[in-house]
């Protein structure tokens, strides 16, 4: 009795040992076969490197205000403005704007550019609100920076964010050189006023920032910012000759944040 | 050997009951902290590291000091050191100990951490900072315990710890310097964007990790019956005064260098540091401080009446440990976020809750500190007697 057990525990371990060796040569088999899965959307739109040209004569105050909610509204940004709704969210202690999140705000032209600073720099561009946001740059230092890979950049150059694996460690926000990150100081779901069950909220400890809509592009659809704009923004493949951005990028004098420190950003601003 | 902690003086357990209240008051204020999210601290969207990430960059320094009593004795045999070389290794251990936890209690979100070991990312300082932090705890852990251990059993330590201990020579200068690397290879972040960044953590660190050590020998000498030895505290005071004067002459250059090219992204935050920037000034007064403490602290050193002078000594080493600190605490990491890369200001203090959890990690080292004195102070009077 005692040997036959001894005899069929021996079988059974042999066989699982064999079935564990050969489980990956299987996995490798099939894969082989039949591809990797990819679905992709055949409406989705595609870019050898996504870029963003700001046309900053079309940009009015106005415009500004629509773009920044629609962005924002559709990603369920928290605004710290928002009253929170004391029955839903008890007890929310009272915020500090300055940890505010923000994927697109307006600043004033010394502020954006920084290292353009001109005390005779023309009156037009002393008063016009310039939109800033994350520029997609394509030597990213914050997707460098990034301990987990949670930061990462797409082969269609976007960079985006797994909210799900960042630590919150915030090497990214010290990164980027145009502080373009944002971190979740607390839960942001009391203030959003209505969530938006197309995008993920984002919970307290993680950072985020602009994804340049990489869920709308997927579908076919263009960017938030684009269809608020007016025709003051123009988003595409900054790598096809063709394209609609390329084209503007030649008939403009343009400028980019910070070119100085070669980190290539992606959004270019028509002067 | 560890049995050695669990037999002391009244006093000894007061101290250890005063640090583990310490420890609750600020584990109660972590699970605010935890539950809540970093919002009950001081930072902000533009000042995005504080006092946490300020001190644990002190503390690799206080740990990384501990090789100054490393090299002279296994390097240059210098017997005087024989008797703290110990000590250096347990203040380094305690030392890095704070740093794992000031890192930890930082994260956002602090269950996803070992994801850093699960997505290892190679183009991530911080990976490479978390090798060497945890490199040299182990190291240090093993080399101190196996070396104490054979000095209470009265046998050779084991031949294996020699190459170990001869490792964390490298290792020490190493969590320095990658820890500095943390922060100058950023490209938007004149402050820190330095190459001089390195040399004068470590300078800083030479200074206040022996000065750190001169008021532990003090200290243990007060409450044991172990005496460190002053001539071995003489020569780690010529090791403080040295290195003190390299970091101010480290800091000189950093000053030249900003306000002779006039490069405003990075003379900014040196103003702001040194003289307020557009009416911020918030960390004026502690700058000030700071150099006067470091700079007076060097001039006492230099001086062989003065640093020989057994009261005056302690206190010179407590100028320079607080100067230090509010340099590499407060100056380094505010000065580095203020102005803003778009030149904003937002001014940054730590708060109360992050205040009492900061002491909460710093009672913790302390107690590791405390146990492992204990056994070491212990044991070697047990060797003499």
């Amino acid at each position: 009795m005692m040997k036959k057990s001894r005899r069929s525990f021996l079988k059974v371990a042999g066989i699982a040992a064999v079935g564990l060796g050969a489980a990956p040569a299987m996995n490798f088999a099939a894969s082989d076969l039949s591809g990797p899965v990819k679905s992709r959307n055949e409406d989705g739109l595609s870019a050898h490197r996504w870029g963003m040209v700001i046309d900053t004569n079309k940009i009015t105050d106005e415009v500004v205000e629509s773009i920044v909610e629609a962005c924002h509204k559709a990603h369920n940004v928290p605004d710290f403005n928002h009253e929170v709704n004391e029955e839903k969210f008890p007890n929310t202690r009272p915020v500090n704007h300055k940890q505010e999140v923000k994927w697109i705000w307006e600043e004033e032209f010394h502020y954006a550019f920084p290292d353009k600073e001109d005390e005779f720099l023309a009156e037009k561009f002393h008063d016009l609100p310039f939109l800033v946001t994350c520029n997609h740059c394509k030597n990213a230092p914050c997707v460098k920076a990034c301990p987990t890979q949670a930061t990462f950049k797409r082969e269609d150059g976007i960079v985006l964010m797994d909210y799900h694996r960042c630590i919150g460690c915030r090497f990214c926000m010290a990164a980027c050189p145009y502080g373009s990150r944002n971190f979740n100081f607390r839960d942001p779901r009391p203030f959003i006023e209505e969530t938006v069950p197309d995008f993920p909220t984002r919970s307290k400890g993680v950072v985020e920032k602009c994804n340049l809509c990489a869920e709308r592009l997927a579908k076919g659809e263009q960017p938030h910012c684009v269809e608020a704009s007016e025709g003051a923004i123009v988003v595409g493949d900054l790598e096809d000759p063709e394209s609609e951005v390329r084209a503007l990028l030649n008939e403009h004098y343009t400028i980019r944040r910070k070119q100085s420190l070669g980190t290539e950003p992606s959004v270019y601003y028509v002067m | 050997m560890l049995e050695i902690a669990i037999k002391g003086s009244k006093n000894y357990w007061l101290w250890i009951v005063l640090l583990l209240a310490v420890m609750g008051a600020g584990a109660v204020v972590y699970i605010d902290q935890f539950m809540n999210g970093l919002m009950i601290t001081g930072m902000s969207r533009d000042v995005s590291w504080g006092f946490y990430i300020a001190n644990f960059t002190f503390l690799v320094g206080v740990a990384a000091g501990g090789v100054m009593v490393v090299i002279p004795y296994y390097l240059h045999d210098y017997e005087k050191f024989h008797r703290i070389t110990i000590l250096g290794e347990f203040l380094a251990v305690a030392a890095l100990i704070m740093c794992l936890l000031f890192i930890v209690v930082d994260l956002g979100q602090p269950t996803r951490m070992l994801n850093v070991l699960l997505y290892p990312s190679p183009k991530s300082i911080l990976f490479y900072d978390m090798l060497v932090l945890n490199g040299y705890l182990f190291l240090n852990i093993v080399i101190g315990w196996k070396i104490l251990e054979a000095e209470r059993n009265q046998v050779e330590p084991p031949f294996w710890t020699k190459p170990l201990i001869y490792l964390s020579i490298p290792f020490a200068i190493g969590i320095h310097t990658v820890t500095a690397y943390l922060y100058c290879g950023l490209p938007g972040r004149g402050f820190w964007l330095t190459a001089i960044l390195a040399p004068r953590f470590l300078a800083s660190a030479f200074a206040a990790g022996p000065a750190f050590l001169i008021i532990l020998c003090y200290i243990i000498k007060k409450f044991t019956k172990f005496d460190p030895g002053w001539d071995a505290m003489q020569t780690l005071s010529k090791i403080v005064c040295y290195a003190i004067i390299a970091n101010l002459f480290f800091f000189l250059c950093e000053v030249f260098v900003v306000y002779y090219s006039n490069i405003p992204g990075h003379k900014s935050h040196i103003q702001y540091l040194l003289f307020g920037y557009h009416g911020y000034n918030a960390l004026v007064p502690w700058m000030w401080t700071s150099l006067t403490l470091m700079a007076t602290g060097a001039v006492f050193l230099l001086i062989p009446q003065l640093r020989s002078n057994k009261t005056l000594l302690p206190v010179t080493c407590a100028m320079i440990v607080i100067g230090a600190w509010i340099d590499k605490g407060l100056g380094m990491i505010s000065g580095g976020f203020v102005p803003s890369p778009l030149h904003h200001v937002t001014e940054y203090a730590p708060t109360g809750p992050e205040i009492m959890i900061t002491l909460a990690v710093y009672a913790t080292g302390f107690l590791v500190l405390t146990i492992l004195y204990k056994l070491a102070t212990q044991v070697k009077e047990e060797v003499r007697g």
